[in-house]
């Protein structure tokens, strides 16, 4: 038999400590976006003339905003590691990327006469866009999700959609560097379908894994 | 101006949070300390969240347990710069809800409503019994035989491994192990 004094005893001797949050994703990431980029590097490869590009606004513009996304949707993983820490702030941060985009998307329409309107948003490349980001965000979504295991998500799914929404930006963060299209209107319309993609496949495999 | 009761909470807070560190930097009685002053408070939570819930109060110990072995595994998520007390309760609460939850699932009969029927029915029939000896059976036997030794005997790492025949460090991972799956097996119970 065991009652609760025992209980206490064998836990005060367990001196085995899991990984502190940031750590254990640290730790998960690694790998997770090391396989991201080799696969990016094997499949797709970075758009001719890179740095050069990193010149032209549009272009720059996207390549900041989704690491903008990934960095505060990484701070909000990280909150949502620990019980009773209020995430509010964290998820208030990520209305920063949209208003980002909506302003460039004003002067988008102010610098492009509306007839190029329409092919700015279609692009090139939209199939692509929307099969790359999951194929290149799913190293990383695995890697946030087992990292997860080692923190106390209040809830689950919830915890599981923000490393959804991370790893998504991750992957158009790494995509972004290949992608042709740099027009703010194609960026609003075909990244936030990739990237609403694996937020909902994070809540669904979180609301499984991450309970404890 | 400053009312008794709000200073004695500050203090238990100030208190724990100091324990908790101590516990993190290795300090094993600090911490066993601040385990046996979190007993009490999560024990009244427990019950104060059963009656609540209109669910019967015999179910607050293995609350209790479930709780003390979920903040344990989890000890790294507290943030040292912060208080205890809200992530304690965080966990608190998570585990009572999952509690209630679980029993939510199971066709809930009342023994009072079979009174006449059955009369001098076990009364542990009618509640979700499953406090940690029970799962404590269940553990495959090198985990088991390592918390038994420790927990209800009440041997060092030391003595568990002489006991035992193995090393000190397997002794540290079953042990660990071992708690890991006991809270596995509360999370599964149905």
């Amino acid at each position: 038999m065991m009652d609760t004094n025992e209980l206490i005893a064998a836990l005060s001797i367990d001196s085995v400590r899991p990984p502190a949050p940031g750590r254990a994703l640290a730790l998960a990431l690694i790998p997770g976006v090391a396989i991201a980029i080799c696969l990016f590097l094997a499949t797709l490869g970075l758009r001719p003339h890179f740095p050069s590009l990193l010149g032209e606004p549009r272009f720059l513009f996207k390549l900041l905003l989704l690491d903008l996304l990934a960095a505060l949707s990484g701070a909000l993983v990280l909150r949502l590691f620990r019980p009773g820490a209020v995430p509010r702030a964290a998820v208030l941060a990520l209305a920063i990327p949209p208003i980002l985009l909506a302003l460039a998307i004003c002067a988008e329409l102010v610098a492009v006469p509306a007839a190029q309107w329409g092919a700015r948003l279609v692009g090139s490349n939209s199939m692509v866009c929307l099969r790359s980001i999951p194929f290149l965000g799913f190293a990383p979504l695995i890697a946030t999700l087992l990292a997860l295991r080692y923190g106390a998500p209040e809830r689950p799914a919830l915890a599981g959609a923000a490393a959804g929404l991370f790893a998504g930006a991750i992957g158009a963060a790494i995509y972004a560097t290949h992608c042709p299209d740099d027009s703010p209107l194609f960026v609003a319309v075909w990244y936030p379908i990739a990237i609403a993609f694996m937020t909902a496949v994070g809540a669904m495999l979180g609301a499984r894994l991450l309970r404890w | 101006m400053y009312d008794g009761a709000r200073v004695r909470v500050d203090d238990r807070e100030k208190e724990w949070a100091l324990l908790m560190r101590a516990g993190n930097a290795g300090d094993a009685a600090a911490y066993r300390r601040l385990l046996a002053q979190l007993t009490p408070a999560l024990r009244a939570f427990a019950g104060r969240g059963l009656a609540r819930a209109g669910a019967s109060g015999a179910d607050a110990e293995d609350i209790v347990q479930e709780t003390l072995l979920a903040l344990h595994l989890k000890r790294q998520t507290w943030d040292e710069s912060g208080p205890l007390s809200p992530w304690l309760y965080a966990i608190a609460r998570h585990k009572l809800i999952d509690a209630l939850r679980r029993r939510g699932r199971r066709i809930e009969v009342s023994i009072d409503d079979f009174a006449e029927i059955l009369p001098g029915a076990d009364q542990a029939q009618g509640s979700v019994v499953a406090d940690v000896s029970r799962h404590l059976g269940e553990l495959p036997a090198g985990q088991r035989n390592v918390v038994h030794c420790i927990a209800v005997d009440g041997a060092s790492i030391d003595e568990a491994a002489a006991r035992l025949s193995m090393s000190n460090g397997a002794v540290r991972v079953a042990l660990h192990r071992g708690l890991a799956s006991l809270a596995a097996k509360f999370r599964s119970y149905e």
